[in-house]
C-alpha cells in the first residue's frame, strides 16, 4: 500500500496534503449524505428534542422560581433556558446516543473491509462522523433553539469571543464525543458484542454530561472532579456554559482548552486501542 | 387452555434467551435499575438548589416521583419492548407473528419481555416506600386502597401510551423517536408536580393527554393537599378510570392499526 497506486484516495504524511484532505473532505460528504436520506427522522427526532425542551425547561425555571437567590448554579432565568433548548438542539449533534456502527461492523465481520481501506478506521470513522454531525448542525439544532426562542426568553451572548468559542467548543464536543463513543464501541474486539458497555455509556454520559440538569448545581468538589477527570461534561456541558456566558472571560476560554485536552486524549486512545484491536483481531463470520 | 400453553412456552423460550448469557444479564439487569435511580437522584439535586419546587416540599413531591417510578417501570417491564414494532413493521417480520393463531398484541409482549428490566420494578417499588416514609399520610381505607391501585393505574396508562406509540408505526413507518415524547416525556412530566408546567403545554400533558391523573391528583389526594390547581381533593380516586379509559383507546387504536398493516414482501 505504501508504494501503491497514486490515484488511491488516502490520508498519509507522504502524500501532499491536499490530497488528504480531498480523501478527508470525501468521507465527510459521505457521513453527510448518508445521514440526509433520513429525512422523516429529522421531524420526528426534533418534536421528541422539543417536548423535552419544554419538560425540562420548566422545571429548571420552578427550581430558579424557589432557590434563595433565584439563580441556582449560578444561572438567571435566561440563560437557564438557554441552557436547556440549546442542549436539545445540540444532543443529536454531539451524538451522545445510538451509535453502535463500529460494534455492529465487528460482530458481523464487516469491520474486515475497514481494515482493507487506504484509510486509517478511527480517521475515516471520525471524518463521517464530522458529516454528520454537520448535517444535524443544519437540520436538528435549528428547530428546538427556534422554538425555545418563541416559547421563553433566550440569553443573548455579551461578549465577542463568545460565539466563536462556541463555535468552537462545538466542534471540539462532537471529535471528543467521538472519541469516547469509538470506544466503547470498540471493547467488542474484545468481548464480541458491546451491548453492556454500550448500556453503561447511555446510562452515565447523559448526567455527567449535563443534560439531566446543569453540572453547577452538584457540590462544587464533585463538579470540579467530574469536569477534570472525564471527558463528559466537555460533550454538553462546556459548550453550553461557555455560549451562556456562565464564567468570566478567562474560565471561559480555560474550559474550551480543558475540553481539547480531553478530546485529544479521547481520539489519541481510540486510536491506540484500535492498532491494539487489529494486533488480535479474529473476523468473525464467514 | 391450550392458549395458555402457547403463551406458557413463548414465555419459557424468553428466559431462555435471556439467561443463555449469564454475565451479559446481569450487567443488563444493573444498568437497568441504575437508570431508575439516576432518573430519581435528579428530583434530589434539584431540591439541593430550592427548598419548594411549584409549591411542593422534596418528600411531597417524592410522593409523585414515586408513583410516577413505580408505574412507569411496570409498564416498562411488560409492555415497554413494544416500542419495537416500527422495527418490525420496517422489515415486515410482523407477518411472523400475525400467522400464528393467537392475539398479535400479547404475542408480542411475551415474546419480547424484557427481563433485564426486573430490577428496574424493584426500584421504583423502593421510592414509593421511602416516599410513603418520608410523608405523613392520614391512613383511611380508601387511602390504603388508592395507594395499591394508582401505581397499577399508572401502569396500564403508561402500558396504553406505549401501545398508543408504538402504534403510530403503522401509519408512520419512520416515526422514529417521535413515541418517546410521550413514553419516556410523559415519565419525565408526571415525576414532578405538574404545577411546575405552565400553559398550554401542561393543559395538553397534564389533561389533554390525561397525565395529571398518573402521580399528581393521586400524590396530592393522598397527603390530603388541595390542588393549587383547583381541581376537587377526591381527583385522585378518578385515576384507575383514566387509565381504563386510556386502556380501551390504546385497545381500539391497536386494532385499527394492525388491520392497516400491509407487509413488505421481501
Amino acid at each position: 500500500m505504501d508504494g501503491g497506486d497514486a490515484r488511491v484516495p488516502t490520508i498519509s504524511p507522504r502524500r501532499p496534503l491536499s490530497a488528504s484532505a480531498a480523501t478527508f473532505g470525501a468521507l465527510m460528504w459521505s457521513g453527510f449524505r448518508r445521514y440526509a436520506t433520513y429525512r422523516q427522522a429529522t421531524v420526528a427526532g426534533s418534536f421528541t428534542n422539543i417536548v423535552f425542551g419544554f419538560l425540562r425547561c420548566y422545571v429548571l425555571l420552578a427550581v430558579a422560581a424557589g432557590a434563595t437567590a433565584g439563580a441556582p448554579g449560578g444561572y438567571d432565568v435566561r440563560q437557564l433556558a438557554t441552557f436547556v433548548w440549546v442542549g436539545q438542539g445540540l444532543l443529536t449533534v454531539v451524538g451522545i446516543w445510538g451509535y453502535s456502527d463500529l460494534a455492529d461492523r465487528i460482530r458481523t465481520g464487516d469491520i474486515a473491509s475497514d481494515l482493507l481501506r487506504p484509510v486509517a478506521p478511527v480517521t475515516a470513522y471520525l471524518a463521517a462522523d464530522l458529516g454528520r454531525a454537520g448535517y444535524q448542525l443544519m437540520t436538528r439544532f435549528v428547530p428546538p433553539v427556534v422554538v425555545g426562542a418563541i416559547a421563553f426568553p433566550l440569553f443573548a451572548p455579551a461578549r465577542w469571543q463568545t460565539v466563536p468559542l462556541f463555535a468552537v467548543s462545538v466542534l471540539l464536543a462532537v471529535i471528543g464525543s467521538f472519541g469516547c463513543r469509538y470506544l466503547v464501541n470498540a471493547t467488542a474486539y474484545w468481548l464480541g458484542d458491546a451491548r453492556g458497555p454500550l448500556m453503561f455509556w447511555t446510562l452515565g454520559s447523559g448526567v455527567l454530561a449535563g443534560l439531566y440538569f446543569p453540572l453547577r448545581l452538584l457540590p462544587e468538589w464533585l463538579t470540579i472532579t467530574i469536569w477534570v477527570a472525564t471527558p463528559l461534561p466537555g460533550l454538553l456541558q462546556t459548550p453550553l456554559d461557555v455560549l451562556v456566558e456562565r464564567d468570566g472571560p478567562g474560565l471561559q476560554a480555560g474550559l474550551v482548552a480543558l475540553q481539547a485536552v480531553w478530546a485529544v486524549i479521547m481520539v489519541a486512545l481510540a486510536a491506540v486501542v484500535q492498532r491494539r484491536a487489529e494486533r488480535k483481531l479474529v473476523v468473525q463470520g464467514g | 387452555m391450550a392458549e395458555f400453553r402457547a403463551y406458557a412456552a413463548l414465555l419459557g423460550g424468553r428466559l431462555r434467551s435471556a439467561t443463555a448469557y449469564r454475565a451479559s444479564f446481569a450487567v443488563e439487569i444493573i444498568t437497568n435499575a441504575g437508570g431508575t435511580a439516576i432518573d430519581v437522584s435528579t428530583v434530589f439535586v434539584l431540591f439541593t438548589a430550592t427548598r419548594l419546587l411549584g409549591g411542593f416540599t422534596l418528600g411531597e413531591a417524592l410522593m409523585m416521583t414515586g408513583l410516577t417510578a413505580a408505574g412507569f417501570a411496570l409498564a416498562d417491564l411488560t409492555v415497554g419492548n413494544i416500542d419495537q414494532l416500527k422495527t418490525y413493521v420496517r422489515l415486515g417480520t410482523l407477518d411472523a407473528v400475525l400467522v400464528r393463531p393467537l392475539a398479535v398484541l400479547p404475542q408480542l409482549v411475551i415474546a419480547d419481555l424484557p427481563l433485564r428490566k426486573l430490577l428496574r420494578s424493584g426500584v421504583g417499588l423502593a421510592v414509593l416506600i421511602v416516599a410513603v416514609a418520608s410523608n405523613d399520610i392520614v391512613w383511611t381505607p380508601a387511602r390504603v386502597a388508592l395507594l395499591v391501585t394508582a401505581p397499577l393505574s399508572g401502569a396500564v396508562f403508561f402500558g396504553s401510551i406505549f401501545v398508543l406509540s408504538a402504534s403510530l408505526a403503522f401509519w408512520w413507518v419512520e416515526s422514529g423517536e417521535v413515541g418517546s415524547a410521550f413514553t419516556y416525556g410523559g415519565r419525565d412530566f408526571t415525576s414532578y408536580p405538574i404545577s411546575v408546567y405552565g400553559g398550554w403545554f401542561r393543559a395538553v400533558f397534564a389533561y389533554g393527554l390525561g397525565f395529571a391523573f398518573v402521580s399528581y391528583h393521586p400524590a396530592l389526594t393522598l397527603l390530603g393537599r388541595a390542588d393549587p390547581l383547583g381541581l376537587p381533593a377526591w381527583s385522585g380516586y378518578v385515576s384507575p378510570l383514566v387509565a381504563l379509559a386510556a386502556a380501551g383507546l390504546a385497545g381500539v387504536v391497536w386494532r385499527i392499526g394492525v388491520r392497516r398493516y400491509r407487509s413488505t414482501g421481501s
